[in-house]
């Protein structure tokens, strides 16, 4: 377990370090650079300015200065989104909201996602089943920018139950952005539960358990249920880059003060040091995500152990 | 019963005689694996629907354009905003060209004298939505079917060398590929399209540059379990070359999978491309496409839902039936996954 911890752990370093550089070389290739406007600037007030941002040192140095900053967790200052702020403090500031939208977005998705990939596995080849199979589809199927005008228009604009955007009135603000993000996890753990759940009922312990005569209820629950739950660890890493995805756009349907809204944003305006943390920011996250789920599932199923991870 | 029986008559009965060659005849016509896939994937109405309604999209999407009077960048000023009017449906009280205007319904075509009718009304510069809806169709459509198929050509090159040579290459190719699949999709799309021009080409080398990474290990997984069965075996005892190996025993075991693989391709290229439209890196007005429509019309949500539903709902359409195809395909061409 250890070798693979540490196998991956490198793997990780390597990916993380062959992004940053390539943001580096992208940063000095795109336009927009803190002396864009050299041309106005007299040389000495060109070279404060150079020397402000670094600019005046040869490219190596520039380069091993920009990977220092970065693994002590500094991502640079904004061009021009938010003149000279430190773009670590940036996303740091606008954390809170994404993380509460992203976290209720997942805990409902996964919760109502097992609930009925349970469900339509117990009742297999009912209504049911087709019902619950047809919500899954449609919830993979229709993006989250789609599903999330949605609300906003029949939720917020038609009926008024929710603020229609903007971050002002506390949880009330946050239901609608959370409900738009648990349509990924949600299908995506109703199809998987539901697969998972129909392997572990045809398997030979639970006719066992069935044979020792335990009602319908203590087999669904307390034999088939914690079994096909295991497995579902794994999908949340797919699940967490959904959210993220999702994130950005719902983020910015409801004018929510968030990282995703920021980075979409700093697109429009083409501020690039934000879009590089940023990007940055959110490969640390992911691939930490990752990793954390590749561990824990080797963790909780020994079988994974030998393969040595999943392929 | 058993005086009933003893009751007939003994000459209705005749003792069947079977000869030994009739004994191993083979009743039924033999089934390639093709026709066994299409006479699974006909059982699956879900994915028989949705292969009628794509294959109507597409149509429409080459046709919509063609037929429709109006160019799909022309603008009419004065035709601006208009909703949906269709002739003859118009009398169901949908399609109607009945729009808000300043909290009332009124006919907005009775009102700004418009004597023609727009199917599916016009957008905040009069110009057609059908054409635009069709016409962007095509074009997320044709974005998502060069994305997948270079993906899948790559992924194929790439796993089939993996997992055919094996060893040392082997070893190599799967390390670069680790290191690939680790770069979030996101993130790698993000910055690709950072750096190019806007426009389809930029969308699609976004959507190519690591999107192979699934496609070649499926295929190299593959390829790995095929390359060690005993009929590779016995085609190599007998002198086959590695290219008439690979051509002749390995791919069309694999194509199945290929294929698979290809159509939850296609779903998650439409996606993204309309991902990117709508956060702003997509394509350049005035081309268009489903994403671009639809962020076009959420500026409008609150006043012309018509010009984010159509667009919206032909995107949807299209992610659902190809999910359905997909499963339908899925479990058609490999009836061993589904149980």
């Amino acid at each position: 377990m250890a070798r693979y911890i540490g196998k991956r752990l490198i793997y990780m370093f390597i990916t993380l370090a062959l992004i940053a550089t390539f943001t580096f070389f992208l940063m000095k290739i795109l336009p927009g650079s803190p002396v864009a406007s050299a041309d106005k600037l007299s040389p000495e007030q060109r070279a404060v300015v150079e020397a402000r941002y670094g600019l005046d040192k040869p490219l190596p140095v520039q380069y091993f200065d920009y990977m220092f900053g970065l693994a002590q967790g500094d991502l640079g200052i904004s061009i021009n989104q938010f003149k000279g702020a430190n773009v670590t403090d940036v996303i740091q500031s606008r954390m809170g909201p994404s993380a509460q939208i992203g976290f209720q977005g997942m805990l409902l998705g996964t919760f109502l996602g097992v609930l009925l990939g349970m469900i339509a596995a117990l009742r297999q080849n009912t209504w049911v089943d087709y019902s619950s199979t047809l919500v899954a589809i449609v919830g993979i199927s229709i993006p989250s920018f789609v599903f999330a005008s949605m609300l906003q228009y029949f939720f917020a604009l038609k009926l008024e139950w929710f603020p229609v955007a903007l971050w002002k009135d506390g949880f009330m603000s946050s239901v609608l952005p959370s409900i738009a993000l648990a349509m990924f996890p949600l299908a995506t753990a109703a199809r998987f539960i539901r697969t998972e759940m129909i392997e572990v009922l045809g398997s030979d312990y639970i006719t066992l358990a069935r044979a020792k005569g335990a009602s319908g209820s203590e087999i669904a629950f307390k034999h088939a249920f914690r079994n096909a739950l295991i497995p579902l660890i794994t999908v949340l890493g797919p699940m967490a880059v959904g959210i993220l995805t999702g994130s950005l756009v719902v983020e910015q349907i409801f004018a929510i003060p968030g990282i995703g809204e920021q980075f979409v944003k700093s697109i429009m305006v083409n501020d690039f040091s934000i879009i590089m943390g940023t990007t940055i920011f959110f490969s640390v996250f992911l691939i930490v995500v990752i990793l954390i789920v590749d561990i824990l599932y080797g963790i909780i199923d020994p079988r994974i152990r030998l393969s040595g991870g999943k392929s | 019963m058993t005086q009933n029986l003893e009751k007939l008559p003994k000459g209705s009965f005749e003792r069947i005689t079977v000869s030994a060659e009739q004994a191993e005849r083979i009743s039924k016509p033999s089934v390639s694996f093709w026709q066994d896939a299409w006479y699974r994937l006909r059982k699956n109405k879900g994915a028989l629907v949705s292969l009628v309604l794509f294959a109507l999209i597409v149509i429409m999407s080459f046709l919509g354009p063609v037929i429709s009077p109006y160019e799909p960048n022309a603008q009419t000023i004065t035709h601006a905003n208009l909703p949906p009017k269709i002739p003859v449906i118009e009398n169901l009280g949908i399609f109607d060209g009945v729009g808000t205007l300043g909290g009332k319904e009124v006919d907005l075509y009775e009102l700004k004298k418009v004597e023609v009718n727009y199917w599916f009304g016009t957008d905040g510069l009069g110009r057609d939505m059908f054409s635009r809806v069709w016409k962007g169709t095509q074009v997320s459509l044709f974005i998502a079917f060069v994305a997948a198929a270079i993906d899948m050509i790559i992924g194929v090159i790439y796993g089939g060398i993996s997992g055919y040579f094996g060893g040392r290459v082997d070893d190599i190719m799967q390390r670069i590929v680790e290191i690939l699949t680790g770069i979030p999709n996101l993130v790698v799309v993000i910055l690709f399209i950072l750096i190019m021009d806007p426009g389809i080409l930029a969308i699609i080398i976004a959507l190519t540059i690591t999107g192979w990474t699934g496609m070649s290990r499926v295929v190299r997984g593959q390829v790995l379990k095929y390359k060690s069965q005993e009929f590779v075996l016995a085609s190599r005892t007998l002198g086959a070359s590695d290219s008439r190996i690979i051509w002749k025993h390995l791919m069309p075991n694999v194509l199945g999978i290929i294929i698979i693989n290809t159509m939850f391709t296609i779903p998650s290229a439409i996606f993204f491309e309309a991902f990117l439209s709508f956060i702003g890196l997509g394509l350049q007005a005035p081309d268009a496409s489903l994403g671009t429509l639809i962020n076009d019309g959420y500026k409008l949500i609150q006043y012309q839902p018509h010009i984010l539903a159509i667009p919206a709902v032909v995107l949807s359409l299209i992610m659902i039936a190809f999910n359905l195809i997909g499963d339908g395909l899925r479990d058609a061409l490999d009836p061993k996954m589904k149980d």
